[in-house]
This record gives structure tokens, C-alpha cells and sequence, in this order.
């Protein structure tokens, strides 16, 4: 054993790698070829489509915002105002207004899922929780159709700003999202190494890697590898300067806002540019059991109202918007009914998702509610129907079926229908 | 099960087995006989039996939530080998020198159940993560049976904080959970958590899928009206010092607290009327003078004699050992998610309510069980055992299953001997510095979390990149490489070592060989071979997961 561990003699330091590329300890060089390929940004827009998901934690209520019921009992205090586009929407957003002839709303959006949990997984993958089957969310499935376009990528293809969305499912933890905070920094990103000795490091990884793959042939461990090549590529990466979003000019910051949704926003817009093809966006707070309509005046709309219209309307000046669809939404909307702690609870009956971008139409109401919005008057939209109206917008097949990873066809989005409205 | 049957299926077991099998509980041939029936059933035939050290490992991540040291697998491995494995569960689970971690592990995974992993972090929070972590340690060390630990953290009274007057830990589960919302959270989270009932949902409806109806989730949810949660302020601040649970008389919502009703809506706006009634129908008196009827008392004394009790925790223990509970998810029972082994959940509750819910003896049936001692072999034998893709779970191998973000870090302390550096207190506020920067929340008022310790990138990159690795890397004088530089072994034993010490096994032939590059990479420095090849062990996919 002892001479079996023996360096040979005479050998040197650049042989390393031919000395182990000689031997049976050969492994593939996946982790170590580096990436010396990098297209300058102008190569990347080109023919690039990206989403940007402004996913509203808590459950808006919709029906204060996008849907306004004047008059009606259920209304609430706040007035419509007219926009840019062909719809009214609140009072409270006047900005976003200049913006909607970029967007449209959804309004006959009905669902089932009223709980947080179900309610989150069902508007991100498409599909109603199953436990014999977790679905990849909007992320994953849309890095996973568009990677292909972009093999100049280093930098993960779906990214989470502020929260956590939702997982890649039966894609594998590969096609996970990369969660930041809204200052773009990241944990961990130096090494302080050179760059040869950690090479030859990670080929050391790999073998340990490879034979426990090899000897157990059970899933968790090809995954892990998998994420452990794209960590490596991440960490030479030129392309991490997109997360620089401190370098943007001041007067940029301010426009978006300076609390973490607006900087988030921000920090989408340089990810969008870079070629990231999806981005995820978190502003939580939006289930007010208690007092929605001074929160909402006061605090989350404003904040909405700024961080939304900044980004639409800077990805319209930089010619992105065309290739980028932008998709707000919650879990489920609100009780037209309000409470006796002037709040609004879970209701998914009867509400409002906005989309805007890429192939997509702006300035569009698409359906309608019914007079106290408690019901859905015109064909109810489903997240499918949502889901599959998005993919379309980016250019994505929708007849793309998945191979879960027990043999079982899974359609894009479960299938559901175009929006016709909106192509 | 009578004597006879038992002798019977022992007779059944490949000779091998046999003799060890002769000195385990009879609990485990039970076990053993239902698992192999569904192999038997699905014509599987489950992995070869996983290598001692590869259990040992195992073992120590299941029972105390680390790795072992080389010391320990050393001793181990001096058993019988027929014996050692028994011998094993019993040290880790009645050695003196094992009670801390034991303790210490549990309470951290209970805590996590209980409060979440955030529970206590924020400022406005009145939990006291301390408070609740001292109680379950106490509990744990002192192997209190599990009913008297629920029936504890359901009717706790007192004080939230260590060192205040009438503190009482076990308040800390529902402290956050009963003012607002009229006790909504109480509600869910008690149900849920022991008894595996998901109500969540019929606070507002009638549950789409499961026997819940709305009345029965404001009727459970009565049980918790005469409880109120009082703030403590830091003297002359709006600073919470800490906070008190308490039981006060409940006047009901329509104002008489001898008949303390509570009203909910329905969806079309119609209001009913509710008085606290257990999942089982059982009623109590409706006064809501808590000296005509203490309310979370009769509960907890409902719940100790609800057959989900046994059941759930049964479900609970068994995921955390082999990876999938007998239903997904494990805390989701009833006629409306079946389970893989029905029949085996049953029997194993029941065994544990007859051992008067002896934890200690629970792990140690799981443990000696034979699925338990598999290998996390997917072979062509059993393919089609694969739960990762929806299957039910049949066990005929050892799944897969990454490390929690503590175990890595007891690891990552134990492989290094860089623990015990500062006082607990110290040691406890590092570590949870460390483990927040995974938790990530999901805005809603019901306080969803998810972790980013899930193998993806940024986990990933702090394992490449952050402290803990640095430290447990580092060359300088005294430190766990310098030692093993030093230990005046050849090479190859030094090498030998560090692998024992991270992965359980002996390096492989390519691995030694990648290691002789190395050291001739590094101009001969084998302080600086170590380095790198203790780098590529900490991160690789045998370290972290957990087989």
C-alpha cells in the first residue's frame, strides 16, 4: 500500500494533470476546463428572452389595486384613476399608471389554492400540490428551455432576489434558484486561492465525487456534482459583475427606491441585461388580515407603485422590454368582503395577476368580476392558463412535454390554454 | 404479537442476521418482518448491508447529529462483530458521556419543529429560543417520555425566558401563537405537529381533501381561548424583556363565560356558533371559568388518547432515521393519504405507547431494524424503489439524504476537534449565527420559512469558501492539520486517517494517486497535501450527505 502511494519520481508540477490524465484516476475534466469563452453584452441580448417574476408574498388584494369595485360594498376607500393604457387601476399607483400601456391585467383570474403553501407552489409550477411529485416552478422550466440559446452563461440561469420561490422539482436541484438579497451580494464568492492550486483541488473533489456517485447510483449524488460545476463557474466569472447593483448611479437607485424591492428590481434589470433568463423578485407583506387599507395606502403600494414602474419603464428605454416579459403576482388574491378587523382575508375565487413584455399586448383589462368582485363574470384563467400564456410569450413551446423522473409525461405548465387577449 | 409468532418469523431470517437478532427487542423483528413482506410484495430485493463503518457513521448523524471521530469509530470497530452495532445504539443513548449531544441534537431538531427556524430571532417576537431550547435539552438529557413532554408544551404555564421568575420553557411553542388571530396558529400548529392533522386550510372552509370541517377547526380551536400571552418590557423601554403564558377565565364572544362560546364566519357570511370539542367528538364543559375547566388541560388530555399521537410521532421518528416517513408529508395523516406499511405504523405506535413512550427505546428498535442497516445501494434489484420520484417508499435500501445545516456543523467541529472553544452561551450565539444565514421567510403573516441549506449554489459556496471550512483547513500551528502533520505515522496512515475521520472508509487507489499529485504539486509539503485533500473531502457529495 505504502509504494502504491508513492509520487513517481522526477515528476513535476505542470505534469499534474497529464500524470492523472495518464492513470485510471482519470476523471472527465468537466470542473476543470474553466471558462474561457466570454461574449461581450451586445452578443448577449441578441435573440435573448428573459421573464422578471415580481412575486407578491402574502396574497395581494387585487381587487384595491388592479381591480376596483367604486361604490360597490366590497370597495374599499381607494379611488380608480385613468393610465396609459386601456384599463383604470388605483389611486394609489400613479406611476405604475404611466406604464400600463406595457402591461395588462389579468382580471379573471380564479383558483382554488387559498392557503399560503398550496397557494405559492400551485401559482409557481402550474400544478396543484401532489405529494408523489414536486414540479418545477416558472424558473427552472424557463432557464431550463432557454439555457440552450445562452451557452456563454456562467452565471445561474435562474436567480431569486429577496425570498426563496419555489424549487426545480423533478429538474433536479441543478435547476434551483439562486437566492440573493436585494444588494446583489453574494456569501462566500472569494476564495483567496490561486487559481491552479484550486483546480487541482476540485479535481481531487471530483474523484472523491464521482466514485460515491458511482457506488451508490442514487440520484442526490450525480445532483451534487452537478451544482458543484456550476459553483466552480460561477466563481471565475467575469459575468458576476451583474450583481454589482452598487455601481448603477445614484439618481438610477433613487428612481427604483432604495428599500430592498426597489434595489432588488434593479438589480433584475442588470441580471435581465447580462442574459439571466429568469429573475424572481420577492416584496412579502401582503396578507393583511388587519387594517389593509392604511398598509396598503401607506406602506406597500408606494412601495410598489415606484420599484414597478422604474423597472418597466427602464427596460422599455433600454429596448429590454421586448424580449422580457414581466409577470406580477401573489398567491391568491383577497375577500372582496372586508372584515371586522378591516382587513381582507385569502380568497383565489375571483382576482388579478398583471403580465407585460416579451410577445405579450400592454394596456389590456382581460376579463372581467363581476359588480362586487366576488365572482368571475368572463372565462376564469387558471395559473396554467397564465403559466402557458407566459411561455408563449417568451417563445417557448408549450407542447414541450417534460419526462418526470418515473417515466411520467408532464406538459409545460399542466397544459393549461392561452390567454388569446394577450398574443 | 404473541411469543409464538415471534419465534416464527425469527426462524424465517437469513442465518446471518440471526444471532445478532437473538439479543435485539422483539420490536425490531417486527419491523423487520413488515418491511420484507412489501419486498416480498413488489419482488424486490433490498441492498446488501451497509459496511460497519458506513453505519457507524450513520449511526452517530442519526443519534447525536454528528460524524464520529476516528477515536470513536476505532472503538466501535474493537466490538464484537456481532455485537457492535447494538452495543453502539446503546452507548450513544445511555453513556454519560453522550447525554449532552443527545440532548443537544434533539432539542435543536424540536426546536426547529416547534418554533421554526426563525422562531425568536425578531425583535417583536416574545419567543424566547433560549427558553425553548434549555426546556427541550432538560427533557431530552433526562429521557422524559414523549407524552409528558406534549402534555407539557401543550398546557405550559409561566415564563419564556431562562432566569425569570416562574420560567417554563415549554411556554415558548405557543407563546407567539395565541394572540393574534384569535389563536389561529395554536390551532394549526398543535394539530399538526402531534397529531398530524392539517387544518389550516379549515379556518376559512371545509377541507377540500381531508375528513376536517370548519366546525371542527373553530371547536378545536376553542380549547386555546382562555390563553393570553403578556409582554415584559425591558424597564423604562417598549424593548421586550420576555413574556408570560397564561390561562385567564374566557367570557366567550358572546360575553358569558359560563356558556364561553366563539363565533366564526362561514364563506357565504353566515356566522356560527362553536365550544371546544376534540377531532374525536368528545366534549367538554362549556364554562370558560378556568376553575370549572381548564381548557388546555382536558386537551392535552384528549391528545394523549388519540391514537394519532402514537402515530404521528412514530411517522415523525422513522423519517428522521431512513430518510421518507410512511406518508409524505409526515405530519399529513388519515384516511385521505394512505401510508406505504398502514399496518406497521399501527403496530410501532402502538409498541411505543406500550413502552410508556420511551424515546430512547423507539431509536433503538429503528436502528437495529434491518432496513436501517441497508446500504444506499440503487441496484437492479431494486429499481423500482426510488421515493425520490413518487414512489412509496418500500426501504429495501438506505436513502440518500443530504446532512441538516446542524449536523454539518457539529461535523465540521467534531472532524477538527475545534469545539469546545468558549462558554455554551458563546458557542450557542456563534452557532446560530452561522445557521441563520440560510433561513429565508416567505412574507406571510403565518410565518412559511424555507432553508437555502439544500444543496444548492450559494450551500455550495460556503462550503467552498466560508469560515467554517477556512478553519477547519487551516495549516497554522496547533490546528487539526498541523496535529495530524505531526502524529509521526507515514504518510499513507496520515492519509488513511483523514479520510477515516471525514468519510468512514480508506481512500481508494485513484484517490491516492490524485493524492501523490498533489504533494508533488505542493513541492513535497504534505502539511499542504492535507490541506487540499481535507478540502476536497469537506466538500464532496459523501461528506454532506448523510448514507
Amino acid at each position: 500500500m505504502t509504494t502504491n502511494w508513492q509520487t513517481p519520481a522526477g515528476m513535476t508540477r505542470r505534469h499534474f494533470m497529464q500524470h492523472l490524465a495518464g492513470s485510471s484516476a482519470a476523471v472527465t475534466a468537466s470542473m476543470t476546463m474553466g471558462n474561457a469563452i466570454y461574449a461581450n453584452a451586445e452578443e448577449l441580448k441578441k435573440n435573448h428572452k428573459s421573464a422578471i417574476l415580481l412575486w407578491m408574498g402574502g396574497g395581494p388584494a387585487t381587487i384595491d389595486i388592479w381591480d376596483l369595485k367604486p361604490g360597490a360594498a366590497t370597495g374599499g376607500p381607494f379611488r380608480p384613476i385613468s393610465t396609459s393604457g386601456d384599463l383604470q387601476i388605483c389611486e394609489h399607483m400613479p406611476m405604475v399608471a404611466q406604464q400600463m400601456h406595457n402591461l395588462s391585467v389579468v382580471r379573471s383570474m380564479s383558483t382554488r389554492e387559498a392557503d399560503h403553501n398550496r397557494g405559492r407552489y400551485y401559482m409557481h409550477t402550474g400544478y396543484v400540490p401532489n405529494p408523489n411529485i414536486e414540479h418545477p416552478s416558472y424558473g427552472s422550466v424557463i432557464a431550463h428551455e432557454t439555457l440552450e440559446q445562452r451557452p456563454e452563461l456562467e452565471i445561474p440561469p435562474f436567480v431569486s432576489i429577496g425570498g426563496a420561490s419555489a424549487g426545480p422539482g423533478f429538474l433536479g436541484m441543478s435547476w434551483a434558484p439562486f437566492s440573493v438579497t436585494s444588494n446583489g451580494r453574494i456569501r462566500n464568492l472569494e476564495m483567496k486561492l490561486e487559481d491552479s492550486r484550486l483546480r487541482e483541488r476540485m479535481y481531487a473533489l471530483e474523484m472523491i465525487e464521482t466514485g460515491f456517485a458511482k457506488r451508490t447510483r442514487d440520484v442526490p449524488a450525480y445532483e451534487h456534482a452537478k451544482v458543484l460545476k456550476k459553483t466552480f463557474d460561477l466563481m471565475t466569472s467575469s459575468q458576476m459583475e451583474a450583481f454589482r447593483v452598487e455601481k448603477e448611479p445614484e439618481e438610477v437607485k433613487e428612481r427604483y427606491g432604495t428599500d430592498g424591492f426597489g434595489q432588488g428590481c434593479l438589480l433584475a434589470r442588470r441580471l435581465v441585461e447580462a442574459g439571466v433568463p429568469f429573475v424572481e423578485v420577492d416584496l412579502g407583506g401582503w396578507d393583511n388580515h388587519n387594517g389593509i387599507h392604511t398598509i396598503l395606502k401607506d406602506n406597500k403600494l408606494p412601495q410598489l407603485d415606484r420599484a414597478m414602474s422604474a423597472l418597466v419603464e427602464d427596460l422599455e428605454q433600454r429596448e429590454l422590454l421586448k424580449d422580457t416579459v414581466v409577470i406580477w403576482m401573489g398567491e391568491f388574491g383577497r375577500t372582496p368582503r372586508i372584515n371586522q378587523n378591516a382587513g381582507r382575508d385569502h380568497f383565489a375565487r375571483a382576482w388579478s395577476c398583471v403580465v407585460g413584455g416579451g410577445d405579450l399586448k400592454g394596456g389590456l383589462a382581460v376579463g372581467a368580476t363581476n359588480s362586487d368582485g366576488t365572482a368571475v363574470d368572463t372565462e376564469p384563467f387558471s395559473s396554467e392558463d397564465l403559466m402557458t400564456t407566459v411561455c408563449k410569450g417568451l417563445g417557448i413551446s408549450t407542447e414541450k412535454t417534460f419526462t418526470s423522473k418515473n417515466g411520467r409525461p408532464m406538459k409545460i405548465a399542466g397544459g393549461g390554454k392561452i390567454i388569446s387577449e394577450l398574443v | 404479537m404473541s411469543r409464538f409468532t415471534l419465534i416464527a418469523l425469527v426462524a424465517f431470517l437469513p442465518l446471518s442476521s440471526r444471532a445478532a437478532d437473538s439479543s435485539h427487542p422483539a420490536q425490531v423483528a417486527m419491523i423487520d418482518q413488515m418491511i420484507e413482506q412489501g419486498w416480498e410484495n413488489f419482488e424486490i430485493k433490498p441492498a446488501a448491508v451497509a459496511e460497519d463503518e458506513q453505519w457507524c457513521r450513520r449511526a452517530f448523524l442519526d443519534i447525536i447529529g454528528r460524524i464520529p471521530t476516528g477515536a470513536e469509530l476505532d472503538e466501535f470497530l474493537e466490538g464484537s462483530r456481532y455485537d457492535r452495532r447494538r452495543e453502539l445504539v446503546e452507548r450513544l443513548l445511555h453513556d454519560d458521556r453522550y447525554t449532552e449531544e443527545y440532548a443537544g441534537h434533539w432539542a435543536t431538531i424540536w426546536t426547529n419543529i416547534l418554533i421554526g427556524r426563525s422562531g425568536g430571532n425578531d425583535r417583536r417576537s416574545m419567543i424566547s429560543r433560549d427558553g425553548m431550547q434549555k426546556y427541550l435539552r432538560d427533557s431530552f438529557a433526562r429521557n422524559k417520555p414523549y407524552d409528558t413532554i406534549v402534555r407539557e408544551l401543550v398546557t405550559a404555564t409561566g415564563s419564556t425566558k431562562p432566569g425569570t421568575e416562574n420560567f417554563n420553557g415549554a411556554v415558548n411553542f405557543l407563546v407567539d401563537k395565541v394572540n393574534e388571530e384569535k389563536a389561529v396558529l395554536a390551532t394549526s400548529s398543535t394539530s399538526r405537529i402531534f397529531l398530524g392533522q392539517q387544518v389550516q386550510c379549515t379556518q376559512c372552509h371545509n377541507h377540500p381533501f381531508n375528513q376536517w370541517k370548519q366546525q371542527m377547526f373553530w371547536e378545536f380551536n376553542s380549547f386555546f381561548r382562555q390563553t393570553r400571552s403578556l409582554r415584559r418590557f425591558v424597564d423604562g423601554t417598549r424593548d421586550i424583556d420576555h413574556a408570560e403564558l397564561i390561562d385567564q377565565d374566557f367570557a366567550g364572544e358572546a360575553n358569558q363565560a359560563d356558556d364561553a362560546l366563539i363565533f366564526y364566519e362561514l364563506r357565504n357570511g353566515l356566522t356560527k356558533v362553536a365550544y371546544p370539542v376534540f377531532t374525536d367528538g368528545t366534549e367538554i364543559p362549556k364554562s370558560g371559568f378556568v376553575s370549572d375547566v381548564n381548557r388546555r388541560d382536558e386537551l392535552a388530555r384528549l391528545m394523549l388518547d388519540s391514537e394519532y399521537l402514537d402515530k404521528m410521532v412514530v411517522n415523525r421518528m422513522w423519517s428522521m432515521f431512513l430518510g421518507y416517513g410512511f406518508t409524505k408529508p409526515v405530519d399529513d395523516l388519515g384516511p385521505h393519504n394512505p401510508a406505504s406499511h398502514p399496518e406497521l405504523l399501527d403496530e410501532l405506535g402502538k409498541a411505543f405507547r406500550g413502552s410508556s413512550y420511551d424515546l430512547k427505546q423507539l431509536i433503538t428498535w429503528i436502528t437495529l431494524s434491518r432496513p436501517y442497516g441497508l446500504s444506499p445501494v440503487l441496484g437492479s434489484a431494486n429499481e423500482i424503489d426510488d421515493p425520490s420520484i413518487g414512489e412509496m417508499p418500500k426501504f429495501s435500501r438506505f436513502y440518500l439524504r443530504q446532512m441538516s445545516a446542524e449536523q454539518l456543523y457539529q461535523s465540521m467541529l467534531t472532524a477538527t476537534d475545534a469545539a469546545s472553544s468558549g462558554s455554551y452561551e458563546q458557542q450557542e450565539q456563534e452557532r446560530r449565527r452561522w445557521l441563520s444565514q440560510f433561513v429565508v421567510a416567505f412574507g406571510t403573516d403565518e410565518g412559511d420559512e424555507a432553508t437555502t441549506f439544500n444543496g444548492s449554489i450559494p450551500q455550495a459556496l460556503m462550503l467552498f469558501n466560508g469560515d467554517l471550512t477556512k478553519k477547519a483547513t487551516d495549516t497554522g500551528r496547533g490546528t487539526y492539520i498541523d496535529r495530524l502533520a505531526s502524529s509521526g505515522k507515514s504518510p499513507v496512515d496520515r492519509l488513511n486517517y483523514l479520510f477515516m475521520n471525514g468519510l468512514a472508509r480508506r481512500p481508494s487507489v485513484n484517490e491516492k494517486k490524485v493524492a501523490s499529485a498533489l504533494l508533488r504539486s505542493r513541492g513535497g509539503d504534505e502539511k499542504e497535501m492535507l490541506q487540499d485533500m481535507w478540502w476536497a473531502i469537506l466538500n464532496s457529495n459523501e461528506f454532506i450527505m448523510q448514507h
